[in-house]
């Protein structure tokens, strides 16, 4: 748990992005803070559009062109990543802040063997890794064939040679870690790692990157849309709706006293073990149009609890309990979930 | 049918380029039409006298080495330019797409032929083969037709092959087949139709391409002879006199040539953005 | 990798033969689909009744089609182009001894067109909305407009009538030259070789209108379709992941995306070559380049008709030829082409 001022390893503060679209500017994101601790694992949760990949994208400055940072910051080890130079962020990428991404075979150069991807960026980090440039060669496919055994890859010696076509989606994503992970990072963000691969690899790869993680001290930050992946892996959860961040809390503390009615709705539409179909209940109308005006609080429109305020005051962040941070005017009273 | 004109309208007028594209065609084409009456002078009069004058008031464009009018000549050449790139297009975008729908539609044996034609019209320089049809079927401007409409069959072919093959299994021609159409009438009626607008694409950018095919073979001297005007022929009677500064009788022609070409051209893309606004480049 | 390689020329190899199948065939009959007395074509115009007979057993005219193909293909095969009625010489020497004026301004003419619209293409993706963009767009509006030969005839006017900085479109080379020793036949390559310095700038200059006329045309499509891949692959995921990895710019930009935009520009290289290898008889005719293209067309004028034939057999080989190149290279280039997934 964190003490007082310990300085967390990564801080988004009040991170604010707008895409420019055919239709008017789309406010993508408004006021995100989160902080992320030394190698603690933190799940971004949300439906799809809820902001959570543009979070992660805007924190390494890989938003597309149409994108815009308007406010915010987000300091990483003393530099602000919003504010920095491209240069700064080419050095902290993949250095010290690794990302991988959903669908991973197409995530992965098509026309290079995956080993000499490693070895890209090996050779890119070389400087700070203490590799000196006699023998530079063989030491560092030495290494990348290393990375590969520790991702499990099996005969990772042949494997340094396959191009990603003959990989399937799962080794694809070991690969992609074994990138990320190459010049061992203190954050990695992993935006729907197993999106894109079958079920049964899923747990596999989510197995392998907790134990990466805590082998290596590296903090996590796990995008999903699936509460259930987030249950049993983060020690804090970050809830997402329509480009706000709508609560946030440690994990036990979060599905068994969720504040936010979204949240409690979230959990509640969560197939789990033991519940019947029936069970399920949907979250009621979808997510708002970002390209309209709308209310401070983005959820009013699905929300049964709405009070007057919620439709002109701004959106508060209270603090209901340690570490437990809500956005709204009219949380859930201290309950269990329904 | 309405919906779709509606929205080709609408498109051509959003668009200002097309616009303008559409403009120059109409004009072209009324130029094709009616050349000789609008011309000035006799295009094949000649007048020793008045040879080789730069442009002036009485001679816009200028006389040729034989004191030929360079503005009538131009002007009668587009009717003869554009039969020419509209017959080989036509030819072989008729003959094209039929082979190239049957060959999708019905498989076996008739895709492996016309794709094996195909294939050899394509293992030839296009220029180089149409060269040789000229040469070997004789000079005439139904031979220059035939050859530039075989080298453009290809394309044709390969075209509605492909967009066949997609449609083939669709549900619309189920439907067709099962109330009664036989596969002739399924391909004719149904799947042909909707093939139709990216092959119009490809149509208005090959007919600027034949105009550059046919006008080179009678650069070269191959098909139509002088004296009969056509801007190929043209350009080659001025080109030995651009090395003496004789500009105006070879730019004319050339300029008039560019002009269709890039009218087409325009078209073409401009059709391409209405078709298919995700292609536009 | 290198057993792929020998698999993939190997497979190349065999699917390029039915296209020179087809070439030798079509130019075959083609030949003697001509109206009139073919014998007669291939004797000239000013030969004797028996002359004509001669040429008629020569070339098994008065045998049947299937048997007149068969020597056709045993005259091929011993390299036997017939005989040029205007000078005189065989085809085949004649086409040899002047291949090689054709193929220098051919290749010059490709080295500059991939020197401009490369980079251009390249520019104009990374720089949307810039003037290198808005150059790209009008250069490939328009490129694809300009008729080759009237270009010719525009450079020629206004760089070497008006400005006089070009020299005349004579040929490869100035008269007050004589040609270098021939080693390649390429005249610059040989006065380099012969190590002579002035002897290869005239020879180089001679060769620049002619290259930009031919170039020209084709910088249009190269340029385009390098611009829209090189866009494509940017905004593709793997460079999303190289740039997360931290690689520089450069690197993303050349080792990344720069490589992978490159396979469809090699596919559009195959069209590159049809309109060059048809352009050479235009611009050679406009520049008075004694490639074979002009020789083709002398001949043409002549109706002797051997050298047209030998003509069109030649560039249609070449053709195959490279387009097996091009095969070959997008096979080196992608490897999913290569093994068999």
């Amino acid at each position: 748990m964190l003490e007082r001022g310990e300085i967390p390893l990564l801080s988004i503060d009040d991170l604010s992005v707008e895409f420019r679209t055919r239709d008017g500017i789309v406010k993508a994101l408004e006021g995100v803070t989160f902080n992320v601790r030394k190698g603690e694992t933190v799940g971004v949760v949300g439906e799809s559009g809820s902001g959570k990949s543009v979070t992660a994208l805007a924190v390494l400055g890989l938003l597309p062109a149409a994108a815009r940072v308007t406010t915010g910051t987000a300091v990483f080890g003393g530099l602000d990543l919003l504010h920095a130079t491209s240069r700064q962020l080419e050095e902290c990428r993949g250095r010290e802040v690794s990302m991988i991404f959903q669908n991973p075979r197409t995530a992965l150069n098509p026309i290079r063997t995956v080993g000499q991807q490693i070895v890209d960026v090996l050779e890119r980090h070389a400087n700070v890794l203490g590799v000196d440039a006699t023998g530079r060669g063989k030491h560092v496919r030495a290494r990348a064939v290393e990375l590969l055994a520790r991702v499990k890859i099996p005969d990772p010696e042949r494997r340094f040679g396959a191009y990603p076509f003959e990989l399937s989606g799962g080794m694809c994503q070991r690969v992609m870690i074994a990138l990320a992970l190459a010049c061992s990072p203190s954050l990695l963000i992993a935006d729907e790692p197993t999106t894109g691969i079958d079920v049964t690899t899923q747990a596999a790869i989510l197995d392998l990157l907790r134990e990466l993680g805590s082998r290596g001290n590296m903090a996590t930050v796990l995008i999903t849309h699936d509460l259930g992946v987030v249950a049993e892996r983060c020690d804090r959860i970050v809830v997402m709706h329509a480009g706000h961040v709508v609560e946030t809390a440690p994990a036990g503390e979060l599905f068994a006293r969720p504040r936010h009615p979204y949240t409690r709705r979230l959990i509640a539409s969560t197939p789990r073990p033991g519940a019947k179909l029936a069970d399920l209940m949907p979250i009621p109308g979808s997510v708002p149009d970002l390209r309209r005006t709308l209310p401070p609080c983005r959820y009013r429109s699905r929300c049964e609890r709405a009070l007057p305020e919620c439709d002109t005051a701004p959106l508060p962040r209270l603090e209901v309990a340690a570490l437990h941070r809500v956005a709204c005017h009219h949380p859930l009273e201290d309950a269990t979930a329904a | 049918m309405k919906a779709s004109l509606h929205h080709a309208r609408y498109v051509i007028t959003e668009n200002p380029v097309t616009l303008f594209a559409f403009g120059l065609l109409v004009l072209i084409v009324l130029v094709a039409l009616l050349g000789p009456w609008i011309a000035p002078y006799d295009p094949l009069t000649t007048n020793t006298v008045r040879k080789l004058e730069p442009p002036s008031r009485a001679h816009w464009f200028g006389t040729d080495q034989l004191g030929r009018d360079m503005l009538s000549r131009v002007l009668v050449a587009t009717r003869l330019d554009l039969i020419i790139a509209i017959g080989a297009v036509g030819l072989s975008f008729l003959v094209g797409t039929a082979a190239g729908a049957c060959a999708g539609f019905f498989g076996g044996w008739t895709d492996r032929i016309v794709s094996r034609l195909s294939d050899a019209i394509m293992a030839f320089p296009l220029f180089v083969l149409a060269m040789a049809i000229v040469a070997a079927l004789g000079n005439s401007i139904g031979n220059v037709i035939l050859a530039t409409a075989i080298i453009n069959l290809p394309f044709y072919a390969r075209m509605a092959r492909a967009e066949v093959n997609v449609r083939r299994e669709s549900g619309y021609v189920e439907a067709a087949r099962l109330s009664g159409n036989s596969a002739g009438r399924a391909l004719a009626f149904h799947v042909v139709p909707n093939a139709m607008p990216p092959m119009m694409v490809q149509v208005s950018l090959n007919l600027g391409w034949a105009m550059l095919n046919a006008a080179g073979l009678s650069f070269i001297g191959l098909g139509i002879r002088p004296p009969t005007p056509e801007w190929g022929i043209l350009v080659a009677e001025g080109a030995s006199f651009i090395l003496s500064g004789e500009w105006w009788i070879a730019l004319f022609p050339g300029l008039a040539l560019m002009v269709a070409v890039f009218c087409f051209n325009l078209l073409g893309d401009g059709l391409r953005d209405i078709i298919d606004p995700r292609r536009r480049t | 990798m290198r057993g792929s390689l020998f698999r993939l020329v190997g497979k190349r190899f065999a699917a390029a033969l039915p296209a020179l199948v087809a070439v030798v065939v079509v130019t075959f009959l083609l030949m003697r689909a001509m109206p009139g007395d073919p014998a007669a074509y291939f004797a000239g115009l000013s030969a004797t009744k028996e002359a004509i007979e001669e040429i008629r057993k020569k070339l098994g005219l008065d045998r049947s089609l299937p048997e007149q193909f068969v020597f056709y293909i045993r005259d091929l095969a011993r390299g036997d182009l017939g005989q040029s009625v205007t000078t005189g010489q065989p085809v085949t020497t004649e086409i040899a001894t002047r291949l090689p004026a054709s193929l220098e301004l051919t290749l010059f003419a490709l080295v500059l067109a991939l020197a401009v619209a490369l980079p251009l293409g390249v520019l104009a993706a990374t720089r949307p909305g810039s003037w290198v963009d808005h150059l790209s767009r009008v250069l490939t509006t328009t490129g694809v407009s300009l008729p080759t030969f009237f270009t010719g005839l525009l450079l020629i006017y206004v760089f070497y009538y008006l400005l006089g900085w070009a020299p005349a479109p004579l040929g490869r080379l100035d008269s007050v030259w004589s040609p270098p020793a021939r080693a390649t036949g390429f005249y610059v390559i040989d006065s380099l070789l012969a190590g002579d310095p002035a002897l290869a700038w005239a020879c180089a200059k001679q060769l620049v209108l002619p290259a930009i006329t031919m170039a020209l045309f084709v910088m249009a499509p190269i340029a385009r379709m390098t611009r829209a891949s090189m866009l494509g692959a940017l905004g593709s995921d793997f460079i999303r992941t190289a740039r997360a990895s931290g690689l520089t710019r450069a690197t993303v930009l050349y080792r990344y995306a720069f490589r992978n935009a490159m396979l469809p520009v090699v596919t559009t290289l195959g069209m590159v070559f049809s309109f060059m290898l048809g352009a050479n008889v235009l611009v050679e005719k406009v520049f008075a380049w004694p490639g074979i293209g002009s020789f083709a067309l002398d001949a043409l004028v002549a109706s002797d008709y051997a050298p047209v034939q030998g003509f069109v057999l030649t560039m249609a080989s070449i053709y195959v030829l490279l387009n097996l190149t091009i095969d070959i290279l997008y096979g080196l280039i992608d490897p999913r082409v290569r093994i068999e997934a």
